[in-house]
C-alpha cells in the first residue's frame, strides 16, 4: 500500500483518532501513516459492537416481562458473556447462569452482589435496573 | 509531579511499540518495525479449540508477551516483569518506580480504559502501554499508549482496574522495566537468526494449525459456513477481519509491520534481497486487506453471501505465504 492509498475515512468508531499504519512513503520507504479511518474496520467493528447490544435489548425486554434477571442486561452491556462473567467474577459458569434467574437472583447474598457490581463496572444500585 | 524526558511516539501494535520505547527510552534508538522483526513476532495461527467468545482463536503474530520476552537475547540485556496479588500492592509499586524516575511497561485490558474509543473497548486483557511519571496531586498516571498519537492521563482508579482484570490472559498487574540497558547488537548476525525463525515458524511448525498452511484450515472452515444461518456466518468471517485489521496490527495482519521491518533489516545486515522481499510481503499484505474488504461487503450484503469465494481468497493466500516465507528463509541463510 502506497502512501496515498491509506484510507482516510472519518470512522465513526475511531472516535476522532488516528491509528498508524505502514505504507510507503513518497520517498519510496515503508513508513506509519496516520489513517483516519477504513471502511471494512469500521464495518466489521460496528458488526461486534451491535452484536452486543441486540443482546443486550433482547435481555431487556426480558427482565422487564421478568423472564430473566438484570444480571443478564448488565452483562452484555459490559460486553460479557457467561463463560467471561464467570472468568472474571470467579464463579462457575453454572452459578452464573443460574444467577441469570430473577427468582435466583433476588435473593443474592450481599457479597455476590457486591462482586457482580465490581466486575462489571457499575453502583451497586443500578444492579437491579434496567435502565 | 516527575519528568523523566520520555518522548511519545506513535506506533501500530502496542506490544512492539511499548517495546521500542523503553528500549529508546534507555539508550538503544529502535524502531516499532525492528522490535517487532528482531522478537520475531510475526507468525499465523488457527486455533479452532480454543473459543473467544464462541469464536475460534486466530492470530497473525505470536503470543502475547513474545516481544516482551523476544528482545532480550538478541539486545544483550534482560527485563524485570513483576505481578502482584492484589491490586494496592500492584498500584503502590508502579508509584514507588515512577517517583523513582523510571518508564514502566504495563499490561491492561483494553475494556477499562477511558481514553480509548468505545468502540474499541473489548475484554482483551494482552493490551501493553507505558507509564512515563504521575500527577500525585491530581491523582493521575501520565501514560503513553503506543496506539494512540498523544500521551494521555488516567485516574489512578482506573488504570488499577485495567490492570487487574479477571479472565483470559488476565494481566495480574504485570509491568515491566529493563534490569540492563539494552545493547547494539551485531545486527549481521542477529537479524538473520530472528528471520530464520520466522520463516521457521510459517513453514514448519509441528502442527498444522501454525503457519502457512493454517490458512487452509481456516479456509475450510470458512467454505463450510452456511448461507442458510447469515447472521451466525457472517459474526464468524467478521471475527477473522477483526483480528486481521483492528487496532494493534498495522493493517493487513502484521504483514505491512513485518515488511517495514525487513526493509530496516536490509540495510541493517548489508542484504538487499531483504529489501525485494519486503515489497512482495507488501503486495501480501494488500491481498489480505482485499480479503478484508470483500468478507465486509458480504456482511453489509453489497455483495451476496458468498463462504467459497472467500475460501479462494484464504487459500490463494496460504500459497502465497508459503512461496513467500520458503524464499525468505533461503534469503536469511
Amino acid at each position: 500500500m502506497n502512501i496515498d492509498e491509506v484510507p482516510q475515512e472519518e470512522s465513526a468508531v475511531y472516535g476522532g483518532h488516528r491509528k498508524g499504519i505502514y505504507a510507503r512513503g513518497v520517498d519510496g520507504r515503508l513508513c506509519l501513516v496516520p489513517s483516519r479511518g477504513w471502511e471494512a474496520e469500521e464495518i466489521v467493528t460496528r458488526q461486534a459492537v451491535e452484536a452486543f447490544e441486540a443482546l443486550a435489548a433482547a435481555a431487556r425486554e426480558r427482565a422487564r416481562a421478568g423472564q430473566s434477571s438484570p444480571l443478564e442486561y448488565h452483562m452484555y452491556r459490559a460486553r460479557m458473556d457467561v463463560p467471561m462473567l464467570a472468568q472474571a467474577s470467579g464463579l462457575w459458569r453454572w452459578r452464573v447462569r443460574r444467577h441469570l434467574r430473577p427468582a435466583v437472583f433476588g435473593k443474592l447474598p450481599p457479597d455476590l452482589r457486591a462482586r457482580y457490581a465490581e466486575v462489571l463496572g457499575i453502583e451497586l444500585a443500578q444492579l437491579d435496573m434496567v435502565d | 509531579m516527575t519528568d523523566t524526558g520520555f518522548v511519545h511516539q506513535q506506533a501500530s501494535h502496542c506490544e512492539s511499540g511499548v517495546m521500542a520505547a523503553i528500549v529508546r527510552h534507555y539508550g538503544l534508538p529502535l524502531s516499532e518495525p525492528m522490535a517487532f522483526g528482531l522478537a520475531s513476532a510475526l507468525a499465523f495461527a488457527y486455533l479452532p479449540c480454543i473459543k473467544l467468545a464462541g469464536l475460534p482463536l486466530v492470530s497473525y503474530r505470536m503470543p502475547p508477551r513474545a516481544i516482551l520476552r523476544g528482545l532480550q537475547k538478541p539486545l544483550g540485556f534482560s527485563m524485570r516483569f513483576e505481578t502482584f496479588r492484589s491490586p494496592e500492592k500492584g498500584a503502590a509499586r508502579l508509584d514507588e518506580l515512577l517517583d523513582a524516575g523510571k518508564v514502566v511497561g504495563l499490561q491492561a485490558s483494553v475494556f477499562w480504559l477511558p481514553f480509548m474509543p468505545p468502540d474499541f473497548r473489548f475484554h482483551f486483557n494482552a493490551h501493553n502501554l507505558l507509564a512515563y511519571g504521575r500527577d500525585a496531586a491530581r491523582g493521575d498516571y501520565l501514560l503513553s499508549d503506543p496506539v494512540l498519537e498523544a500521551p494521555v492521563r488516567c485516574a489512578r482508579s482506573d488504570l488499577t482496574k485495567a490492570r487487574f482484570a479477571r479472565g483470559i490472559l488476565a494481566p495480574k498487574g504485570l509491568l515491566y522495566y529493563p534490569a540492563s540497558p539494552p545493547r547494539e547488537p551485531d545486527w549481521k548476525r542477529v537479524l538473520p537468526a530472528a528471520i530464520r525463525k520466522t520463516a521457521r515458524v510459517m513453514l514448519g511448525a509441528p502442527i498444522t494449525l501454525i503457519g502457512a498452511r493454517g490458512i487452509v484450515w481456516m479456509a475450510r472452515a470458512v467454505e463450510r459456513l452456511p448461507v442458510a444461518d447469515p447472521r451466525a456466518s457472517k459474526l464468524y468471517i467478521g471475527h477473522l477481519v477483526r483480528m486481521q485489521e483492528e487496532i494493534g496490527t498495522g493493517g493487513g495482519g502484521f504483514r505491512f509491520l513485518y515488511a517495514a521491518f525487513l526493509e530496516e533489516a536490509a540495510r541493517l545486515a548489508v542484504r538487499p534481497a531483504l529489501a525485494e522481499l519486503a515489497g512482495e510481503l507488501v503486495e501480501i499484505g494488500d491481498l489480505w486487506r482485499e480479503f478484508a474488504l470483500a468478507a465486509a461487503r458480504m456482511i453489509r450484503d453489497r455483495d451476496p453471501l458468498d463462504p467459497a469465494r472467500l475460501g479462494v481468497l484464504l487459500r490463494a493466500q496460504s500459497a502465497r505465504e508459503k512461496t513467500f516465507f520458503t524464499a525468505l528463509g533461503k534469503a536469511a541463510k
